[in-house]
Protein backbone atom coordinates (compact mmCIF):
# COMPACT_ATOMS: atom_id res chain seq x y z
CA UNK A 1 0.00 0.00 0.00
CA UNK A 2 2.68 2.61 1.23
CA UNK A 3 3.88 1.88 -2.53
CA UNK A 4 1.85 2.76 -4.23
CA UNK A 5 -0.20 5.61 -2.73
CA UNK A 6 2.54 8.20 -3.41
CA UNK A 7 1.41 7.05 -7.35
CA UNK A 8 -1.95 8.87 -6.93
CA UNK A 9 -0.49 12.03 -5.58
CA UNK A 10 -0.17 14.91 -7.45
CA UNK A 11 2.79 14.63 -10.12
CA UNK A 12 2.38 10.98 -11.25
CA UNK A 13 -1.08 9.97 -12.59
CA UNK A 14 -2.52 13.37 -12.67
CA UNK A 15 -1.08 17.09 -11.94
CA UNK A 16 -3.08 18.98 -9.42
CA UNK A 17 -4.98 20.53 -11.71
CA UNK A 18 -6.39 17.64 -12.73
CA UNK A 19 -6.99 16.64 -9.83
CA UNK A 20 -9.20 19.35 -9.04
CA UNK A 21 -10.62 19.08 -12.60
CA UNK A 22 -12.14 15.76 -11.31
CA UNK A 23 -12.72 16.23 -7.63
CA UNK A 24 -14.55 19.80 -7.78
CA UNK A 25 -16.95 19.56 -9.79
CA UNK A 26 -18.01 15.90 -8.76
CA UNK A 27 -18.25 16.87 -5.18
CA UNK A 28 -20.62 19.61 -5.88
CA UNK A 29 -22.61 17.40 -8.00
CA UNK A 30 -22.90 14.62 -5.29
CA UNK A 31 -24.10 17.26 -2.81
CA UNK A 32 -26.41 18.83 -5.07
CA UNK A 33 -28.10 16.23 -5.97
CA UNK A 34 -28.78 14.73 -2.90
CA UNK A 35 -29.87 18.11 -1.64
CA UNK A 36 -32.30 18.78 -4.04
CA UNK A 37 -34.03 15.69 -4.58
CA UNK A 38 -36.52 16.81 -1.82
CA UNK A 39 -37.45 19.68 -2.62
CA UNK A 40 -41.01 20.68 -3.99
CA UNK A 41 -41.63 21.60 -8.03
CA UNK A 42 -41.16 25.21 -8.58
CA UNK A 43 -40.27 27.35 -11.64
CA UNK A 44 -37.95 30.14 -12.56
CA UNK A 45 -36.46 32.53 -15.18
CA UNK A 46 -36.69 36.18 -15.26
CA UNK A 47 -39.21 38.95 -14.49
CA UNK A 48 -42.21 39.23 -16.67
CA UNK A 49 -43.08 42.06 -18.77
CA UNK A 50 -45.65 44.21 -16.53
CA UNK A 51 -45.06 42.07 -13.25
CA UNK A 52 -42.99 45.33 -11.31
CA UNK A 53 -44.67 48.21 -10.35
CA UNK A 54 -43.76 51.30 -12.30
CA UNK A 55 -41.65 52.83 -9.23
CA UNK A 56 -39.38 49.66 -9.16
CA UNK A 57 -38.93 49.60 -13.03
CA UNK A 58 -37.88 53.36 -13.08
CA UNK A 59 -35.36 52.67 -9.90
CA UNK A 60 -34.19 49.75 -11.88
CA UNK A 61 -33.50 51.59 -15.05
CA UNK A 62 -31.71 54.53 -13.18
CA UNK A 63 -29.56 51.62 -11.58
CA UNK A 64 -28.22 49.49 -14.49
CA UNK A 65 -28.33 52.30 -17.72
CA UNK A 66 -25.78 53.85 -16.03
CA UNK A 67 -23.72 51.08 -16.15
CA UNK A 68 -24.73 49.82 -19.18
CA UNK A 69 -23.65 52.93 -20.96
CA UNK A 70 -20.49 52.52 -19.46
CA UNK A 71 -19.82 49.08 -20.38
CA UNK A 72 -21.13 50.06 -24.30
CA UNK A 73 -18.11 53.06 -24.06
CA UNK A 74 -15.29 50.64 -22.43
CA UNK A 75 -16.49 48.06 -25.43
CA UNK A 76 -15.97 50.99 -28.10
CA UNK A 77 -12.44 51.54 -26.46
CA UNK A 78 -11.36 47.79 -27.43
CA UNK A 79 -9.10 47.90 -30.67
CA UNK A 80 -6.96 45.09 -30.18
CA UNK A 81 -8.24 42.41 -32.40
CA UNK A 82 -7.40 39.48 -30.01
CA UNK A 83 -9.58 41.54 -27.40
CA UNK A 84 -12.43 41.74 -29.99
CA UNK A 85 -12.33 38.30 -30.53
CA UNK A 86 -13.04 37.59 -26.16
CA UNK A 87 -15.62 39.96 -26.67
CA UNK A 88 -17.63 38.23 -29.35
CA UNK A 89 -16.81 35.13 -28.12
CA UNK A 90 -18.20 36.15 -24.36
CA UNK A 91 -21.10 37.48 -25.63
CA UNK A 92 -21.90 34.43 -27.84
CA UNK A 93 -21.50 32.11 -24.93
CA UNK A 94 -24.42 34.29 -22.66
CA UNK A 95 -26.25 34.70 -26.46
CA UNK A 96 -26.28 30.76 -26.38
CA UNK A 97 -26.66 29.74 -22.63
CA UNK A 98 -29.55 31.84 -22.03
CA UNK A 99 -31.44 29.98 -24.81
CA UNK A 100 -31.41 26.51 -23.14
CA UNK A 101 -34.35 26.17 -21.09
CA UNK A 102 -32.93 22.93 -19.11
CA UNK A 103 -34.55 20.13 -16.98
CA UNK A 104 -34.11 21.25 -13.24
CA UNK A 105 -34.54 18.71 -10.36
CA UNK A 106 -37.08 20.72 -8.96
CA UNK A 107 -39.34 19.64 -11.86
CA UNK A 108 -39.44 22.92 -13.81
CA UNK A 109 -36.99 24.76 -16.24
CA UNK A 110 -34.63 27.50 -16.42
CA UNK A 111 -31.85 28.48 -18.21
CA UNK A 112 -28.55 29.36 -17.57
CA UNK A 113 -27.08 32.51 -17.79
CA UNK A 114 -23.35 32.93 -19.15
CA UNK A 115 -22.30 35.72 -17.57
CA UNK A 116 -19.60 34.18 -16.00
CA UNK A 117 -17.24 33.57 -18.43
CA UNK A 118 -17.66 37.85 -19.77
CA UNK A 119 -17.13 38.36 -15.96
CA UNK A 120 -13.97 36.56 -15.71
CA UNK A 121 -12.76 38.09 -19.28
CA UNK A 122 -13.61 41.74 -19.12
CA UNK A 123 -15.39 42.01 -15.67
CA UNK A 124 -18.88 43.31 -14.36
CA UNK A 125 -19.01 46.19 -16.59
CA UNK A 126 -18.52 45.40 -19.85
CA UNK A 127 -20.56 42.26 -19.05
CA UNK A 128 -23.69 44.61 -18.33
CA UNK A 129 -23.25 45.91 -21.97
CA UNK A 130 -23.68 42.62 -23.38
CA UNK A 131 -26.35 41.24 -21.27
CA UNK A 132 -28.83 44.35 -22.14
CA UNK A 133 -28.51 43.12 -25.64
CA UNK A 134 -29.47 39.48 -24.80
CA UNK A 135 -32.33 40.58 -23.03
CA UNK A 136 -33.18 43.27 -24.84
CA UNK A 137 -33.34 40.67 -28.13
CA UNK A 138 -35.42 38.20 -25.48
CA UNK A 139 -37.58 41.01 -24.47
CA UNK A 140 -38.76 41.77 -28.06
CA UNK A 141 -38.69 38.81 -30.04
CA UNK A 142 -39.63 35.95 -27.74
CA UNK A 143 -42.07 38.09 -24.96
CA UNK A 144 -39.18 36.30 -22.29
CA UNK A 145 -38.37 38.82 -19.70
CA UNK A 146 -39.63 42.21 -20.53
CA UNK A 147 -39.18 46.08 -21.62
CA UNK A 148 -40.89 47.35 -18.89
CA UNK A 149 -38.23 44.62 -16.47
CA UNK A 150 -35.41 45.27 -18.42
CA UNK A 151 -33.18 47.52 -16.25
CA UNK A 152 -34.00 44.71 -13.28
CA UNK A 153 -33.18 41.86 -15.44
CA UNK A 154 -29.94 44.04 -16.31
CA UNK A 155 -29.60 44.26 -12.92
CA UNK A 156 -29.74 40.91 -12.09
CA UNK A 157 -28.29 39.00 -14.78
CA UNK A 158 -25.63 41.62 -16.24
CA UNK A 159 -24.45 43.27 -13.41
CA UNK A 160 -24.96 41.35 -9.84
CA UNK A 161 -24.27 38.06 -11.67
CA UNK A 162 -20.81 38.87 -13.44
CA UNK A 163 -19.94 40.96 -10.72
CA UNK A 164 -20.20 38.04 -8.05
CA UNK A 165 -18.29 35.78 -10.30
CA UNK A 166 -15.49 38.29 -11.09
CA UNK A 167 -14.91 38.95 -6.96
CA UNK A 168 -14.99 34.90 -6.33
CA UNK A 169 -12.38 34.09 -9.83
CA UNK A 170 -10.53 37.16 -8.45
CA UNK A 171 -10.60 35.71 -4.55
CA UNK A 172 -10.20 32.04 -5.58
CA UNK A 173 -7.67 32.51 -8.60
CA UNK A 174 -5.12 33.18 -5.86
CA UNK A 175 -5.08 29.32 -5.22
CA UNK A 176 -6.33 27.57 -8.03
CA UNK A 177 -7.18 28.35 -11.31
CA UNK A 178 -9.64 25.64 -12.49
CA UNK A 179 -12.28 25.59 -9.16
CA UNK A 180 -11.94 29.56 -10.01
CA UNK A 181 -13.78 29.33 -13.47
CA UNK A 182 -16.08 26.88 -11.97
CA UNK A 183 -17.20 29.03 -9.02
CA UNK A 184 -17.21 31.78 -10.78
CA UNK A 185 -19.83 30.69 -13.39
CA UNK A 186 -21.33 29.22 -10.25
CA UNK A 187 -22.07 32.12 -8.64
CA UNK A 188 -22.40 34.04 -11.44
CA UNK A 189 -25.33 32.01 -12.74
CA UNK A 190 -27.07 31.82 -9.13
CA UNK A 191 -26.32 35.39 -8.08
CA UNK A 192 -28.20 36.32 -10.76
CA UNK A 193 -31.49 34.66 -9.21
CA UNK A 194 -30.87 35.34 -5.69
CA UNK A 195 -30.92 39.05 -6.77
CA UNK A 196 -34.59 38.53 -8.99
CA UNK A 197 -35.45 36.97 -5.74
CA UNK A 198 -34.40 40.41 -3.50
CA UNK A 199 -36.07 42.22 -6.16
CA UNK A 200 -39.76 40.52 -6.21
CA UNK A 201 -39.55 40.47 -2.43
CA UNK A 202 -38.66 44.14 -2.21
CA UNK A 203 -41.85 45.26 -5.06
CA UNK A 204 -43.91 42.54 -3.22
CA UNK A 205 -43.19 42.19 0.83
CA UNK A 206 -46.53 41.02 1.11
CA UNK A 207 -46.88 39.99 4.94
CA UNK A 208 -42.90 40.33 5.91
CA UNK A 209 -39.93 40.75 3.47
CA UNK A 210 -38.25 38.30 4.59
CA UNK A 211 -41.09 35.80 4.15
CA UNK A 212 -41.65 37.14 0.79
CA UNK A 213 -37.96 36.83 -0.18
CA UNK A 214 -37.97 33.00 1.26
CA UNK A 215 -40.59 32.26 -1.18
CA UNK A 216 -38.98 33.93 -4.18
CA UNK A 217 -35.80 32.41 -3.41
CA UNK A 218 -37.21 28.50 -3.21
CA UNK A 219 -38.70 29.52 -6.27
CA UNK A 220 -35.30 31.00 -8.51
CA UNK A 221 -32.64 29.95 -6.63
CA UNK A 222 -33.20 26.71 -5.57
CA UNK A 223 -34.27 25.23 -9.32
CA UNK A 224 -31.13 27.16 -10.52
CA UNK A 225 -28.36 25.20 -8.43
CA UNK A 226 -28.39 21.96 -10.75
CA UNK A 227 -28.36 24.94 -13.79
CA UNK A 228 -25.18 26.75 -12.13
CA UNK A 229 -23.17 23.42 -12.03
CA UNK A 230 -23.63 22.22 -15.60
CA UNK A 231 -22.51 25.97 -16.43
CA UNK A 232 -19.38 25.75 -14.06
CA UNK A 233 -18.80 22.36 -15.91
CA UNK A 234 -19.52 23.81 -19.56
CA UNK A 235 -17.04 27.37 -18.76
CA UNK A 236 -14.32 25.37 -17.03
CA UNK A 237 -14.45 23.13 -20.62
CA UNK A 238 -14.12 26.03 -22.69
CA UNK A 239 -11.64 28.16 -20.51
CA UNK A 240 -9.41 25.20 -20.52
CA UNK A 241 -9.47 25.21 -24.03
CA UNK A 242 -8.55 28.69 -24.16
CA UNK A 243 -6.22 28.40 -22.29
CA UNK A 244 -4.21 26.03 -24.29
CA UNK A 245 -5.06 26.80 -27.90
CA UNK A 246 -4.97 31.16 -26.95
CA UNK A 247 -3.27 31.37 -23.47
CA UNK A 248 -0.73 34.30 -24.54
CA UNK A 249 -3.96 36.32 -25.76
CA UNK A 250 -5.47 36.14 -22.49
CA UNK A 251 -2.28 37.08 -20.63
CA UNK A 252 -2.84 39.98 -22.76
CA UNK A 253 -6.45 40.83 -22.38
CA UNK A 254 -5.24 40.67 -18.19
CA UNK A 255 -6.17 37.47 -16.84
CA UNK A 256 -3.87 35.70 -14.88
CA UNK A 257 -3.77 32.11 -15.82
CA UNK A 258 -0.11 30.77 -15.02
CA UNK B 1 -6.86 19.11 -22.76
CA UNK B 2 -9.32 16.63 -25.00
CA UNK B 3 -10.00 14.35 -22.31
CA UNK B 4 -10.32 17.00 -19.47
CA UNK B 5 -13.01 18.54 -21.74
CA UNK B 6 -14.86 15.22 -22.77
CA UNK B 7 -14.90 14.31 -19.11
CA UNK B 8 -16.28 17.84 -17.93
CA UNK B 9 -18.96 17.24 -21.16
CA UNK B 10 -19.67 13.86 -19.84
CA UNK B 11 -20.41 15.45 -16.07
CA UNK B 12 -22.92 17.91 -17.65
CA UNK B 13 -24.30 15.18 -19.70
CA UNK B 14 -24.52 12.83 -16.25
CA UNK B 15 -26.09 16.04 -14.89
CA UNK B 16 -28.72 17.09 -17.18
CA UNK B 17 -30.16 12.86 -17.41
CA UNK B 18 -29.79 13.32 -13.53
CA UNK B 19 -31.81 16.55 -13.44
CA UNK B 20 -34.47 15.39 -16.01
CA UNK B 21 -34.97 11.93 -14.47
CA UNK B 22 -35.86 13.49 -10.91
CA UNK B 23 -37.27 16.54 -12.29
CA UNK B 24 -39.91 14.60 -13.84
CA UNK B 25 -41.37 13.19 -10.68
CA UNK B 26 -41.23 16.62 -9.14
CA UNK B 27 -43.30 18.55 -11.84
CA UNK B 28 -44.56 18.76 -15.32
CA UNK B 29 -40.81 20.71 -16.70
CA UNK B 30 -42.87 23.71 -17.88
CA UNK B 31 -40.13 25.85 -17.79
CA UNK B 32 -41.88 28.97 -17.40
CA UNK B 33 -42.30 32.60 -15.63
CA UNK B 34 -45.96 31.76 -14.40
CA UNK B 35 -45.13 30.18 -10.63
CA UNK B 36 -43.65 33.73 -10.09
CA UNK B 37 -46.68 35.24 -11.24
CA UNK B 38 -48.46 32.82 -9.15
CA UNK B 39 -46.66 33.79 -6.29
CA UNK B 40 -47.15 37.64 -6.93
CA UNK B 41 -50.62 37.11 -7.38
CA UNK B 42 -51.38 35.13 -4.24
CA UNK B 43 -48.81 38.05 -2.33
CA UNK B 44 -50.43 41.06 -3.65
CA UNK B 45 -53.78 39.96 -4.86
CA UNK B 46 -54.77 43.56 -6.40
CA UNK B 47 -51.80 43.53 -8.49
CA UNK B 48 -52.67 43.23 -12.23
CA UNK B 49 -49.69 43.22 -14.89
CA UNK B 50 -49.32 47.18 -16.04
CA UNK B 51 -47.86 45.97 -19.43
CA UNK B 52 -48.15 43.40 -21.56
CA UNK B 53 -45.70 42.23 -24.56
CA UNK B 54 -45.18 44.33 -27.51
CA UNK B 55 -45.13 41.36 -29.69
CA UNK B 56 -45.41 37.68 -28.80
CA UNK B 57 -44.70 34.21 -30.74
CA UNK B 58 -48.17 33.52 -31.87
CA UNK B 59 -47.50 29.54 -31.13
CA UNK B 60 -45.21 27.51 -29.27
CA UNK B 61 -43.31 26.00 -32.19
CA UNK B 62 -42.04 30.02 -33.65
CA UNK B 63 -41.28 30.66 -30.13
CA UNK B 64 -39.25 27.32 -30.20
CA UNK B 65 -37.57 28.43 -33.70
CA UNK B 66 -36.38 31.70 -32.19
CA UNK B 67 -35.07 30.00 -29.43
CA UNK B 68 -32.58 27.75 -31.51
CA UNK B 69 -31.50 30.64 -34.41
CA UNK B 70 -30.47 32.21 -30.61
CA UNK B 71 -28.74 29.19 -29.51
CA UNK B 72 -27.49 28.43 -33.02
CA UNK B 73 -26.12 32.04 -33.74
CA UNK B 74 -23.77 31.82 -30.45
CA UNK B 75 -22.74 28.65 -31.19
CA UNK B 76 -21.58 29.47 -34.96
CA UNK B 77 -19.44 32.19 -33.26
CA UNK B 78 -18.20 30.50 -30.47
CA UNK B 79 -17.36 27.37 -33.52
CA UNK B 80 -16.11 30.22 -36.21
CA UNK B 81 -13.32 31.25 -33.42
CA UNK B 82 -12.45 28.37 -31.36
CA UNK B 83 -12.02 26.64 -35.07
CA UNK B 84 -10.16 30.28 -36.70
CA UNK B 85 -7.91 29.62 -34.02
CA UNK B 86 -7.01 26.20 -33.98
CA UNK B 87 -6.13 26.24 -37.37
CA UNK B 88 -3.30 28.32 -37.12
Amino acid sequence: MAEIMPLFREGHFYSSEEVDLVRVPLVVLCSVVGLLCFTPPVYAMHISEGFLPPLWCGVYFALSVPLVLLGFLQVRRLQDSHARMFLALAGAYIFLLSALKLPSVTGSCSHPTGTGLSGILFGPVVTAFLSSLVLLFQALFLAHGGITTLGANILSMGIAGPFTGFLVFQLLRRYRLTPAVFFAAFTADLATYVVTSFQLALAFPGRSFLFSFARFMSLFAVTQVPLAVMEGLLTVALFEYLKTRMGAELTRLGVRIA
Amino acid sequence: MKGKILLLFLCCVVLFFVSLRLGQHQGDLAGADEEAQAIIQEIAPDFSPWFSPLWEPPSGEIETLIFALQAATGGLIIGYILGKRSTH
